[in-house]
């Protein structure tokens, strides 16, 4: 019974401090939690004239919907691909960059590099779309007027043609990534004590053997904390990248059609929502499921580093 | 490490070169495009090196300038009073989380951490935001959604206020009569400086950059648009900007240097992140990795 009262008197006394969470937990209830209870919608049929909460309850059609054509092997498949191919080939050059920042003396030079590799990264995706553009276009691109008259090539009309665009994405992500990741590997890097190395250089140890015995193996727990919390997102996608990078071009849907952009197109372009809402659930709870238990994993390989 | 190997050292120096080469280089055909005459593009595409360089697509732009320009102002009332609200509710749930003594906080906390497992995606939310609080074609709709607290900061902060504010001086203000609020903002905050910066900086880059609140909020009153819209509209449609210019007298719109002037448009949407770049690379960069694998 004391206990309680004094509970009761902390709580009293801290009123100030618990006024000060309202606008946050307001924020986060709008923003967040409603949304959260609002993926039922994926099992109704909405009926914008009686409103979402009176529309009937459908059961799985939606989904029946949704699986019943190509569009979801689509989507599923290229943003599983493609996080695959950003995870391994992102953090590899991500590694090698940091290395390189590393091995390289001169300050201004290593901090200049830092500073410009990583001006993409500050872009919005619309100036990336421009820049893109301007390589691209059919009649006035860099690429059909410069190079591939140089290379003695005819010129392809880019935005109608699906084939090259998982290699274009590619390196328009890894133009855009590499300076962020690469500052995240550099700056663990930086931490490894530098005894090591003398320690191993007396030893007669040579440059390949202080990378690949001393450098990696302290960078260990980094690189699986990224993989894995990478692995975590593989069911998400920058919408940006996959939607107003390719220009929104509808022949290119089978190489650049993933979950987040198919969600958008089927909810704001085709008014398709019950598709677009269960592709979402699909998306969210696989998410959610991924995010938990690659924490786990993480906690066991390393419990500072994980989310929980 | 450690090396003598001078063609080792030689061999990284170039390919940093290279790396530092390729990130600008698609900067600079954006630049030099912009600068070309529209003859030049017709005849031979955007190149590195205009024959001839010529102002005329920034001549165009600005006399026509009232698109832009109002894009611009939009940009800059969403971003300023997104950041100001951004950082009020951050420090505001920031702080009561630093206070190791007060009842509920780990309910708090785990309120605010389960936004980063699970979300409800965009079609709730998109629902949420315009059946339940009518947010389409309003100014809330580019400030709101999605951007105005996001639980990283709120978790860096708390952090921040842990790690260097020492309880003592709170307390010290506290005897002095200080109210919970009145140690917050004239104690707390002063000495969070630092960290107050590195998030205003995200928050302003992410409200500067964003245009997909634009895309899912904003219908049919584009004139709310912010600078990234815009460039949206008249990179997926040069109609967009003949129409604004053809109610332009003495212009005519055969002229128009439209692939040149939509270069133009772009160099111009960037201009303010990157000549502010050099000053707050440093907190940029802090941002990054203190944000990035622990939060």
């Amino acid at each position: 019974m004391r206990k309680n009262s004094s509970l009761q008197k902390r709580i009293f006394k801290s009123w100030p401090l618990y006024t000060m969470l309202i606008p946050g937990m307001i924020y986060l209830i709008i923003n967040n939690y409603l949304p959260m209870f609002g993926i039922l919608i994926a099992f109704k049929k909405v009926d914008y004239s009686v409103g979402i909460l009176q529309s009937p309850w459908t059961g799985f059609s939606n989904f029946t919907y949704l699986f019943a054509s190509n569009d979801a092997y689509i989507m599923f498949r290229n943003t599983i691909l493609y996080n695959i191919a950003f995870i391994i080939l992102g953090n590899l050059l991500g590694l090698i960059v940091a290395i390189a920042l590393d091995t390289v003396k001169n300050r201004f030079f290593r901090n200049a590099t830092q500073v410009i590799i990583l001006i993409p990264h500050l872009l919005s995706t619309i100036i990336i779309t421009y820049i893109v553009y301007a390589f691209l276009n059919e009649q006035n691109g860099f690429m059909n007027n410069s190079i591939l008259k140089l290379l003695n090539m005819e010129p392809v009309s880019w935005y109608n043609t699906p084939g090259p665009w998982p290699i274009i994405l590619i390196i328009v992500y890894l133009w855009m990534s590499i300076g962020y990741t690469s500052i995240l590997y550099y700056s663990t890097l930086i931490g490894i004590d530098k005894t090591f190395y003398e320690a191993a250089v007396v030893d007669g140890a040579s440059l390949w053997q202080q990378i690949f015995r001393i450098t990696l193996p302290c960078m260990k727990k980094t690189i699986i904390i990224l993989l894995i919390l990478a692995v975590g997102r593989i069911c998400y996608s920058d919408f940006g990248l996959f939607y107003q990078v390719p220009m929104h071009s509808g022949l290119l849907y089978s190489t650049t059609q993933t979950i987040d952009t198919f969600v958008y197109r089927a909810l704001l372009e085709q008014n398709s929502i019950g598709r677009s809402s269960a592709a979402g659930l699909f998306q969210s709870v696989l998410g959610f499921v991924l995010v938990v238990s690659t924490n786990l994993i993480v906690r066991k390989v390393d419990a500072e580093s994980s989310l929980f | 490490m450690i090396t003598n190997n001078k063609v080792f050292i030689a061999i990284q120096y170039i390919f940093l070169f290279c790396l530092v080469i390729m990130a600008v280089i698609p900067f600079w055909l954006l630049i030099s495009s912009s600068f070309t005459t529209e003859k030049e593009i017709l005849e031979s595409g955007y190149s590195l090196f205009p024959k001839i360089v010529t102002f005329d697509a920034y001549r165009y732009l600005f006399s026509v300038s009232g698109g832009v320009l109002r894009a611009y102002m939009m940009s800059i009332i969403i971003a300023g009073s997104g950041v100001f609200t951004c950082l009020v509710l951050t420090i505001l749930f920031a702080y009561p989380l630093s206070k190791q003594e007060l009842p509920g906080k780990n309910f708090f906390a785990f309120f605010l951490f389960f936004t980063m497992l699970f979300n409800g995606g965009l079609v709730p939310t998109y629902m949420v935001y315009t059946q339940l609080f009518h947010i389409k074609d309003t100014l809330f709709g580019m400030i709101i959604p999605g951007l105005l607290m996001s639980p990283f900061s709120v978790i860096m902060v708390r952090t921040y206020i842990t790690s260097n504010v020492a309880n003592e001086i709170v307390d010290a203000a506290k005897i002095d009569g200080a109210g919970d609020y009145r140690a917050l903002l004239s104690v707390v905050i002063p000495l969070c400086k630092p960290i107050i910066g590195t998030i205003a900086l995200m928050s302003f880059i992410g409200y500067w950059n964003n245009w997909t609140n634009g895309i899912y909020y904003i219908q049919n009153r584009t004139d709310m648009y912010g600078i990234q819209n815009y460039l949206k509209t008249v990179l997926d449609s040069v109609n967009v900007l003949q129409s604004q210019i053809s109610g332009q007298v003495g212009i005519d719109v055969k002229d128009l240097p439209s692939m040149g002037i939509r270069m133009a448009l772009a160099v111009i949407g960037v201009l303010p992140v990157l000549i502010m770049y050099p000053f707050f690379q440093k907190s940029f960069i802090k941002g990054i990795t203190i944000g990035s694998v622990k939060g």
